[in-house]
């Protein structure tokens, strides 16, 4: 019998950010990427939330211990993202457009070297309480 | 009297630092927010004007106009920009939310009809902090 449980953890983070291809002239970002392509930068308070799919242990109870999945995403992903700007601060998006959606590929990829393969992950961010994406779907 | 509240937001970058001190100092009082290539936020704003229901209207302020007026003198200045450099009744402040709401109230307060007065911004810079603005 499948006891498959999804347990989810939510953190947050701030950073600034723009969108622009550098393979594009000026004009054509602006058309695509409209006032997200300022050149000042804009922000956003980015809400994550990271959902662990498993068995719960027999031992624990637990899927997965969600005081050590915090203190994962903290280190490994609110360390490196979190009060910095995501195209000048971080390796990460230095070639790489930072969308919500390369966001979340790239908090995913940050993520499943630390999680037991037996367990699935799901990454959802939210760039405004509006905008969110999922990743993997 | 009734009070009458817009909700309308914005995103942009900024930094909290300030010119008089050097690095060092800056990072001590303002921590990761001095990062000097910036972050941002969703901010949320709520502008709030009290009066007395027009007889002929029902309405304290047409809500709409109130839209337009936050529009045109907040909002288009203030969304996908870096509050540091680009925002014209920024220059030369701080950019911490307190300021920015006495910012937004300055905008505002001239433009409104004798009928209503403003009585508060309120300003969300993420969903667990904000500031309250009653006007000077």
């Amino acid at each position: 019998m499948n006891k498959r449980v999804a347990v989810i953890r939510r953190e947050h983070f701030n950073a600034a950010h723009r969108l622009y291809s550098p393979e594009w002239d000026e004009a054509t970002n602006n058309t695509v990427f409209g006032k997200c392509a300022l050149p000042n930068y804009h922000g956003h308070n980015y809400e994550l939330e990271v959902k662990i799919i498993g068995e719960p242990d027999p031992k624990t109870g637990f899927v997965i211990d969600l005081k050590m999945l915090s203190e994962l995403i903290k280190r490994e992903i609110l360390e490196r993202f979190d009060h910095k700007n995501l195209n000048l601060d971080t390796r990460e998006f230095k070639n790489l457009n930072p969308t919500a959606e390369n966001i979340a590929i790239v908090i995913y990829d940050l993520l499943r070297p630390h999680i037991d393969s037996k367990m699935d992950i799901q990454v959802r961010l939210y760039e405004t309480p509006r905008n969110f994406v999922e990743y993997p779907v | 009297m009734v009070y009458l509240t817009r909700a309308e937001h914005f995103n942009a970058a900024h930094k909290l630092v300030n010119p008089a001190w050097d690095h060092k100092k800056n990072e001590e009082v303002f921590g990761k927010c001095a990062n000097e290539n910036w972050h941002g936020h969703n901010y949320e704003l709520f502008v709030t004007v009290k009066g007395n229901p027009d007889p002929d209207t029902g309405f304290v302020f047409d809500v709409k106009q109130l839209s337009v007026l936050i529009r045109e003198h907040v909002i288009e200045k203030l969304d996908h920009r870096n509050l540091n450099l680009d925002v014209d009744f920024m220059r030369g402040k701080l950019c911490s939310t307190e300021n920015l709401a006495i910012g937004i109230w300055d905008q505002l307060a001239g433009l409104l009809p004798s009928t209503v007065t403003l009585h508060c911004i309120k300003l969300y810079e993420t969903p667990r902090i904000y500031v309250e603005y009653f006007g000077p």
